[in-house]
């Protein structure tokens, strides 16, 4: 009979998990391994609200594993170091993201594309080498392989830096990936939420000229006072779309419910990039024409390697670049999660997990 | 009803056959070119390839052509006269012209060698040119164009089966090239074994590719493997095979321009690998996400190529024995080949022999 959550690793952890495909979250007993000699365990201070959390409690994509405790993107203090761990000591702030592990041996892994391996392993709801699930930040403590820890730069507060674990790194590297640094081209950003703020700050601190495009007017205000985007286009207005035709580098495409890319690629000049970073449930219509004429491309990319994660924070530490956050308790998180369904977020909600997870278990 | 046309007024008689109407039946037609100006050649035509963009424009499957059509760019003559200013040609050189036979020269396209992204560029045939008037292809004994827009070509280069390099040939050597599909060892699959689709295999061997032909029919795999020397040769509609293949791909050239699924070519992706559609199916396909996210891979387009890529190419291809595999046919042919083009029925590109078969 297979063991308990609570039975299966030496360590006692607390931490809330969605039960079923409702995604509603509750309080979870589980445990957590032994801290090995290339291990690293953190006491968890906050972790970010990704919007895969929601779409993984709900089973949107078909592959969640119940009980889920969500949760990549994780900022907390090192308790613990195994004999092989030189990079971090005790009580040093750190980062988790997207991943705990991966093969080590591929030629990604061997590239730095840990995120690539195809036997990387996701932080929750994935199967360690051991067998047993993994579980995420949404909890007080996580053990974790060196090479998969972050450090967090001192400058940095720990609840707005959380979301870049995954959000942060989700629009940088395909931003280098795919050459979207020169200074003074200009960048179209499709959606204003956890991921698209963020790119509006690195695009600006690339030096580029920003334009956010979105579907609600309301959001210009925000976008060009606050975030300093260059521009604001209403995807749904016709004629200011037109008038933006054929004026766009690069577009990063935030968006993950379906939606039409025609309009999208008319925007960019020829030989323009479009990086699609949402992942909607269905596949998208793509006009083909376009693409030959103007020797345009449509490309993909999934959250970043650790070293270019490390360089990312490195990064924004250096231009102050952090998330916008909504702090919340543990126990706000259903609320939360309903929130964010309808995108009410300004523009990430972040667990405040050291304060709050343990009252939540009385 | 006479025809009455711009080119009336020019001084040179010319003659060739053209599409009168959406039947896209062509037939003899006079007409004339330009006086050859400082910067102009002018050229005997001694060979024209018939590409399947000349069957659309025939036909008016795109809504924009304008009668009549002198179809016609891959276009391979003897130089006649230069203009005073014409520095890379003289009599007596032989030239090849393409799909395009001019441009605005001061956009950022055209600073970049990218005349054929130029959004003023002009074509061959169904074009305006400068002054107003239409341009009119190959299917023609004499032309007249810019010095700019015609390539030289190598003395050991056929002009019958060199012809289609000058479309089908840059059409798929810019995009191994600028996709960077192009490094010693490389993978890159090849969709679709047919004008297009031929010579990109015989580009890709020639830069030391491996190179698999993905077809919907088996009955291509013996010319594609014996003939044209591929590696391998998948048949798309083959699960197992496809599910066999997955991941093995640097890059995929896609020369198909109708319908297709994307989902299984993608999947054939190594991860970064890239999908380059060279053919244009008029609707949308369906593009799904998440391997493009997962493996980090890119759909892209491309376009013919600009000036300068185009005699790096005709250049390559004679260095290294590349010419496309032809059926010559006489210019009164014409309206059969292109009702065998329109079923593929043809090993891979029709060209005509203008120099010897139009007649007035």
């Amino acid at each position: 009979m297979a063991k308990s959550p609570e039975e299966e690793h030496p360590h006692k952890a607390f931490g809330w998990a969605a039960k079923d495909t409702s995604g509603i979250l509750s309080p979870f007993h589980f445990s957590r391994r032994d801290n090995g000699v290339e291990d690293v365990t953190i006491k968890i201070l906050y972790c970010g609200v990704c919007h895969s959390d929601l779409h993984a409690a709900k089973n949107e994509w078909g592959f969640s594993r119940y009980p889920m405790v969500p949760g990549h993107e994780i900022v907390g203090l090192v308790t613990k170091t195994g004999s092989n761990v030189m990079k971090f000591k005790v009580d040093d702030r750190v980062g988790v993201g997207v991943m705990v592990n991966s093969c080590k041996s591929c030629e990604y892994c061997h590239q730095d594309l840990e995120n690539y391996c195809p036997q990387m392993i996701f932080t929750y709801n994935a199967q360690n080498h051991d067998g047993t699930k993994t579980y995420g930040g949404y909890s007080d403590t996580i053990v974790v392989d060196q090479h998969f820890v972050v450090r967090i730069p001192d400058s940095m507060p720990s609840d707005g830096c959380a979301p870049l674990l995954c959000a942060g790194i989700t629009v940088y590297s395909p931003m280098k990936y795919y050459g979207m640094t020169e200074p003074g081209k200009h960048l179209g950003i499709v959606g204003l939420g956890g991921l698209g703020h963020v790119a509006v700050k690195i695009g600006k601190a690339f030096g580029l000229k920003v334009t956010v495009i979105s579907s609600s007017s309301r959001k210009e205000r925000e976008a060009l006072d606050r975030l300093g985007a260059d521009s604001f286009l209403v995807s749904n207005d016709p004629a200011k779309m037109k008038a933006a035709f054929g004026t766009m580098d690069y577009i990063i495409d935030t968006v993950s419910a379906v939606h039409a890319l025609a309009p999208y690629l008319s925007l960019l000049k020829t030989n323009g990039k479009l990086v699609t970073l949402g992942l909607p449930e269905k596949p998208l219509e793509l006009p083909i024409f376009p693409l030959v004429l103007g020797r345009k491309l449509v490309g993909g990319s999934d959250v970043g390697g650790m070293k270019e994660t490390q360089e990312m924070l490195d990064f924004c530490a250096k231009h102050n670049i952090a998330a916008d956050v909504e702090v919340i308790q543990m126990d706000q998180i259903n609320t939360a999660m309903e929130r964010l369904a309808k995108s009410d977020v300004r523009y990430r909600f972040v667990i405040d997990v050291a304060n709050s997870l343990s009252q939540s278990q009385l | 009803m006479a025809e009455k046309s711009h080119q009336e007024g020019y001084p040179t008689k010319a003659f060739g056959w053209a599409a009168r109407d959406q039947s896209g039946v062509l037939s003899p037609f006079n007409f004339s070119r330009r006086a050859t100006g400082e910067k102009d050649v002018a050229f005997k035509v001694l060979f024209c390839g018939v590409c399947h963009t000349d069957l659309h424009m025939i036909k008016n499957e795109w809504g924009i052509s304008s009668y009549p059509v002198v179809p016609g760019h891959e276009i391979m003559g003897q130089v006649t006269a230069v203009g005073s200013k014409v520095e890379k040609f003289k009599v007596g050189d032989k030239v090849g012209v393409g799909y395009m036979v001019g441009s605005c020269h001061s956009c950022d396209s055209c600073h970049n060698d990218l005349e054929n992204y130029c959004p003023d560029m002009i074509l061959t045939s169904g074009g305006k040119y400068h002054d107003g008037t239409t341009t009119y292809g190959g299917f023609s004994d004499i032309m007249v164009a810019d010095e700019h827009y015609a390539v030289r070509i190598p003395e050991n280069l056929p002009l019958d089966s060199g012809a289609p390099l000058l479309c089908a040939g840059i059409t798929v050597y810019s995009p191994l090239r600028f996709y960077g599909l192009d490094k010693p060892g490389m993978h890159v699959g090849v969709v679709g074994l047919g004008g297009l689709g031929h010579v990109a295999v015989k580009f890709a061997k020639a830069m030391g590719l491996k190179v698999t032909v993905i077809s919907t029919s088996l009955k291509k795999k013996e010319e594609a493997l014996e003939h044209l020397g591929a590696h391998s040769f998948l048949v798309s509609r083959d699960p197992d095979q496809m599910q066999a293949a997955i991941g093995t791909m640097d890059g995929i050239i896609d020369t198909v321009s109708a319908a297709h699924p994307l989902f299984p070519l993608i999947g054939l992706l190594k991860t970064q690998g890239k999908l380059v559609l060279v053919g244009a199916p008029p609707k949308p396909l369906e593009l799904p996400v998440f391997p493009l996210i997962m493996g980090r891979k890119i759909v892209g387009g491309s376009s013919i190529g600009g000036m300068k890529e185009t005699q790096e190419m005709i250049d390559f291809a004679a260095e290294n024995n590349i010419t496309a595999d032809v059926e010559v046919i006489p210019m009164d042919y014409v309206n059969t080949a292109f009702e065998r083009l329109a079923k593929a029925d043809v090993r891979y590109r029709f060209v005509i022999d203008v120099g010897n078969t139009l007649k007035i």
